[in-house]
């Protein structure tokens, strides 16, 4: 246990409070606007997209694909939850299936 | 009157509870497994309260790393939360928890919300307080079986990736415009490629911005 530390509430207050600022800034920044400039439009509506891609990489970064199996469990698992989304359309259900697909994966094998 | 508004709202959050359970409980057990109990469970699941973030919170505490990476890092996470407030600003006129709600609003919470069309003030609250009970209660529970209930949780961090791994299929399956998902795969991967995986967030998301307002300028106006 690291209790008597205090640098984790620290760290914890900073997210906390950073986290914040990024959801209130838009009220503080346009509060009572007429219309929002053209280029923040435009980037509220495709960075979301463009965002959610780059933190599945962000989530797979520490696979090693150079020493066997070459991170081919996560590629596996990660095309299980795409193909049960595609079909099914829950998004309970694909990570609730993928994820335990993912850890009788690596458990097992 | 107000039970019919918490009934409906408590209907529409159900997809949510069961989701943020799952993530919280994942979130709870990877917690305990590098020390923290459940003050810190429910510290963060009541202060924090940003699902993605918190996972990265748990390697960001694990190592130590200091108060300016982690602000960074918080910030180039969450930072599509800006863009999800801005199509709220209208909605959220004229409203008295306002405060609240905006603290609340995470990726879940606004996918329910920003398709209602206009609502009652204590619809958005109930959501929103439903949203945030479920997380914490799945982050405490996680965090207490962890600790307590000797189980194999190797691979549970998984369901993180699968959340994204779906939503970035939803999207895919209802926009037309297949370009920004793509950006933002390529622009992750090739700065994964270049600057390793402890420093690849930054310019992967420059590149990301750049590149929308490039295509942006070069494409015919998008729509």
């Amino acid at each position: 246990m690291k209790m008597n530390n205090y640098f984790p509430l620290l760290q914890i207050i900073t997210i906390s409070l950073v986290t914040m600022l990024v959801r209130f800034s838009p009220f503080l920044i346009f509060n009572k606007q007429e219309k929002l400039p053209d280029i923040i439009s435009y980037l509220g509506k495709v960075l979301p997209t463009a965002i959610m891609a780059m933190l599945v990489v962000y989530c797979l970064k520490d696979v090693n694909i150079t020493i066997f199996p070459y991170g081919l469990k996560e590629l596996i698992a990660v095309l299980v939850v795409a193909m049960l989304h595609i079909y099914k359309r829950n998004t309970l259900l694909s990570i609730v299936c993928g994820t335990i697909f993912y850890m009788l994966l690596i458990q097992l094998f | 009157m107000k039970k019919e508004i918490v009934k409906q709202a408590f209907i529409k959050t159900i997809p949510v509870m069961a989701g943020y359970l799952v993530l919280g409980v994942g979130f709870g057990v990877l917690l305990a497994k590098i020390g923290y109990g459940p003050l810190y469970a429910i510290l963060m699941s009541v202060t924090i309260y940003a699902g993605s973030m918190q996972y990265v919170a748990i390697s960001l505490i694990d190592s130590a790393a200091s108060l300016i990476s982690v602000a960074i890092t918080t910030l180039l996470v969450n930072g599509r939360h800006l863009f999800y407030g801005l199509s709220m600003l209208e909605k959220y006129q004229n409203i008295k928890r306002k405060p609240y709600l905006i603290f609340g609003m995470t990726d879940e919470t606004y996918s329910l919300l920003c398709q209602e069309e206009s609502k009652e003030e204590d619809y958005y609250f109930y959501i929103t307080i439903f949203n945030h009970c479920y997380w914490i209660i799945g982050c405490l529970t996680g965090n207490l079986i962890g600790t307590l209930i000797p189980f194999n949780s190797a691979g549970i961090e998984f369901s993180m990736t699968a959340l994204f791994v779906a939503i970035v299929v939803e999207q895919w399956l209802t926009t037309k415009d297949h370009l920004p998902a793509i950006l933002g795969f390529v622009s992750a991967i090739v700065c994964l490629i270049l600057f390793g995986p402890e420093h690849f967030l930054i310019p992967a998301m420059l590149a990301i911005m750049v590149l929308l307002i490039v295509i942006r300028k070069g494409g015919n106006e998008n729509e």
